[in-house]
């Protein structure tokens, strides 16, 4: 049994990636027997092509990927040379770290609540700065340049980057370095960049990869922060693979190749980036330049650091309050009035969407969780561990746009049988939850003390009873950390959803993002709630669980 | 009284390899109450020679050559058939349980019965000075404290002999000569045979069996 598991979760990881993958490439060059395609043609591409706005919808994708990466992993470096083992670092990683479990969608909504003309920040300064008592007629969220939208993709990056450099510090002499290179006159950050960042940056490349995949090829932060005319290009590919005239499937075919191009340019345009920055990075620091003032530097760093955590956590809290909000009138910071009319009048609709999300992430999680510990268990019975070639596989659903596979997946699955079901949701769900449970899993796993193991053996011990007896409960907390995530991650998956579900498996996230297009705050207010607060329970389970099972073990409490 | 050419821990032509290198190369028959140590310095392999009599060698090393306990061949058994009682330079003892715990998590299945079980590993921390400790969280020991109650769970498990790596090495003075007193007494009473790796000559020296130099 334990032998398949890994053989398992590489089919996971790959199968419906490849197969996906065929499904959406062959039908962009006109075949689909089932509706009619059966000659080759390059006419869907030409229908693509000249769709209107389509160069500037690229356009758009292709600088959403590139710019949130380059921010992100500027800000994160920055940061973490400038103020890496101080206090203040690990006060802002605390603050940072739970942004992580927030689903895109509901940091959108609490990104838009806060910025918009209408939003908490402009009543913050007016009237009494602004002089203003109705709303400016700016256009900040839905900007024509995306501006809003990268703002929303970095707010949700830089904690996915931190953590993964934060996972990459130890295997790197950070304080050695840091020491020598100021022994040396370098400045904190330039110390830090020039000596120990290009190790980091190495074991962060896939994870930098997996963000400009995502960027390019947002939906769900799209249609809520992106621009309208045109939409992003993954927007308006979801609107053609949506489209109830059959025949459009070819033509959405041919947009999803068009966005593996654009995330593939987008993946080109960042090697040359990396190119120049290290050529940069080399060149300064063959000059010998020691910066060393750059106290200014990392205050900025530090200051957006806690930008990006406020900023959402601020939005989720004035969204958590236009949920129970009566009338709430311009410039007023506060509501007029509280009322739970709102929640209501949209709780007796809650229910099923709720119970989707709760019973497809609960799956997905448990279903990845038993994958990964067993290929885990695997793994230490044979002493290997894959390499480089299992990072490769957990990153494959991450690197490849969502779109550009799920749509094809979509047809083989409604071949099959399995449309719009729920094992069919639970499957898909299980792709993008199984690496996160693996690489939250992994480390922790990989690092238990064997001489337990050994000792329990010499105790006369079974492999089974030694697994369950030892090594399962002291790495419960790990587990369900891992569990927390995944389900986090599930309960974030929009365009999975959307299209595997094809409204008729509804989740909070899909029903909070179709929403949103209505403009209702209140009811807005009350979907991204919910959307927060089932992660925010998974990660308080996961604490509170162990912290019962082994409330008098001492040595248990920091795992 | 047993056939002394099988009583014991024989080790018959045993050889750790990594890769192509040869980390040790071991001929030796421990009798039963006694100790043999090996000593090197640290990266020797002479932890491996204790992984591999006990059953648990990282598999990128390769062992070759037979252990005999009793007179029988147990290189091929796996770990938990072996039985043998090892001691770390920690006590690790196992977070999650109690000091009782983990004690009772050592008794053979043999015994059976709640009571019967609790009571033997009560009786077990009387032995070592510890009574009323059973359900002490570990964490809140002492180091003493602690390698005793370690001691106690690897003799609790009726073990075919004793391995021990370094056991003392993380103990202040007062306290290690203690312990190794302690550990040598129980090992001869019981009749165990021990390998003892160690960089530490008063350990050797302690333990007054053969010394064999590896590295």
């Amino acid at each position: 049994m334990l032998r398949f598991a890994p053989a398992l979760a590489v089919a996971i990881l790959s199968l419906p990636v490849l197969a996906g993958l065929a499904g959406t490439v062959i039908p962009a060059f006109g075949y689909l027997p089932a509706l009619g395609g059966t000659a080759l043609t390059l006419d869907p591409f030409r229908v693509v092509l000249g769709q209107p706005g389509l160069l500037r919808s690229c356009l758009i994708a292709l600088s959403c990927g590139v710019v949130t990466a380059a921010v992100s992993t500027a800000l994160v470096a920055v940061f973490v040379g400038g103020w890496s083992q101080t206090r203040t670092f690990r006060f802002m990683q605390s603050l940072v770290s739970p942004l992580l479990a927030v689903p895109h969608a509901a940091a959108a909504f609490g990104l838009a609540f806060m910025i918009a003309p209408s939003g908490f920040l402009a009543r913050l300064v007016s009237p009494w700065a602004t002089g203003w008592t109705r709303p400016p007629d700016w256009l900040i969220v839905n900007d024509t340049f995306g501006l809003s939208l990268m703002a929303g993709l970095i707010v949700k990056e830089v904690p996915f980057l931190l953590l993964m450099v934060l996972a990459a510090l130890p295997q790197v002499p950070v304080t050695a370095s840091r020491q020598l290179s100021a022994t040396l006159g370098y400045g904190r950050v330039s110390g830090f960049l020039f000596a120990t960042w290009p190790a980091i940056y190495r074991q962060i490349r896939l994870a930098v990869f997996a963000v400009i995949a995502f960027a390019s090829s947002a939906v769900d932060v799209a249609v809520i922060l992106g621009p309208t005319t045109p939409a992003p290009l993954p927007v308006r590919l979801v609107e053609w693979m949506n489209d109830p005239d059959l025949s459009a499937r070819f033509m959405a075919s041919a947009g999803a190749v068009l966005q593996l191009g654009v995330t593939l340019g987008a993946l080109l345009i960042w090697l040359v980036v990396e190119k120049l920055g290290g050529l940069m990075l080399m060149r300064l620091a063959a000059r010998g330049r020691r910066l060393r003032r750059d106290a200014s530097v990392r205050r900025v760093a530090l200051a957006l650091m806690g930008l990006t955590a406020a900023i959402v956590f601020g939005g989720l809290g004035v969204l958590a309050l236009w949920s129970v909000s009566g009338l709430w009138q311009f410039p007023n910071v506060l509501p007029d009035m509280l009322s739970l009319r709102g929640w209501e009048k949209t709780l007796p609709r809650v229910g099923g969407p709720l119970m989707t999300t709760i019973t497809v992430g609960l799956a997905a999680t448990v279903l990845s969780t038993l994958i990964v510990v067993a290929s885990l268990a695997r793994e230490a019975e044979t002493g290997r561990t894959g390499g480089n070639r299992t990072l490769f596989f957990l990153y494959l659903p991450l690197l490849v746009p969502q779109a550009g596979f799920v749509f094809g997946l979509k047809l083989f699955l409604a071949h099959g049988g399995v449309g719009a079901t729920w094992t069919a949701l639970v499957l898909v769900h299980l792709v993008f939850v199984l690496p996160y449970v693996f690489l939250s899993l992994s480390a922790p796993w990989r690092a238990f003390d064997t001489r337990y193991e050994a000792i329990a053996a010499g105790l006369g011990k079974s492999r089974r009873a030694t697994f369950f007896a030892i090594r399962l409960p002291m790495l419960a907390r790990a587990v369900f950390v891992a569990m927390a995530i995944g389900f986090a991650v599930s309960v974030g998956q929009y365009l999975p959803t959307v299209l595997i579900g094809a409204g008729r498996l509804v989740t909070i996230t899909t029903e909070a993002v179709a929403l949103g297009a209505g403009g209702n705050r209140r009811v807005i207010g009350i979907y991204a709630f919910l959307q927060m607060l089932l992660p925010f329970l998974g990660f308080a389970l996961a604490a509170l669980v162990p912290a019962l099972l082994f409330r008098n073990r001492r040595a248990m409490k920091v795992a | 009284m047993q056939d002394p050419s099988t009583a014991g821990l024989r080790l018959e032509g045993v050889r750790i390899v990594l890769g192509e290198r040869e980390l040790l190369s071991i001929d030796r028959h421990v009798m039963p109450g006694e100790t043999l140590t090996v000593m090197g310095p640290s990266g020797s392999g002479k932890s491996t020679l204790l992984a591999f009599v006990g059953g648990f060698l990282d598999p990128v090393f390769k062992g070759g050559g037979r252990v005999l306990c009793g007179g029988r061949d147990i290189s091929r058994l796996p770990a938990q058939e072996r039985h043998a009682g090892i001691l770390f330079q920690d006590p690790l003892l196992f977070p999650h349980m109690s000091v009782g715990g983990n004690l009772v998590f050592a008794i053979p299945e043999a015994v059976t019965g709640r009571t019967a079980r609790r009571e033997l590993a009560e009786a077990a921390l009387a032995d070592i000075g510890l009574d009323g400790f059973f359900e002490r969280d570990p964490d809140t020991l002492s180091g003493g404290q602690k390698a005793r109650v370690a001691l106690a769970r690897v003799l609790l498990a009726e073990p075919n002999f004793l391995l021990l790596d370094e056991p003392f090495s993380k103990l202040d003075m007062q306290l290690r000569d203690q312990i190794r007193a302690l550990v040598f007494e129980r090992a001869k009473s019981s009749r165990l045979p021990v390998i003892l790796v160690t960089h530490d000559a008063a350990d050797a020296a302690a333990a007054g069996g053969d010394v064999i130099e590896i590295g």
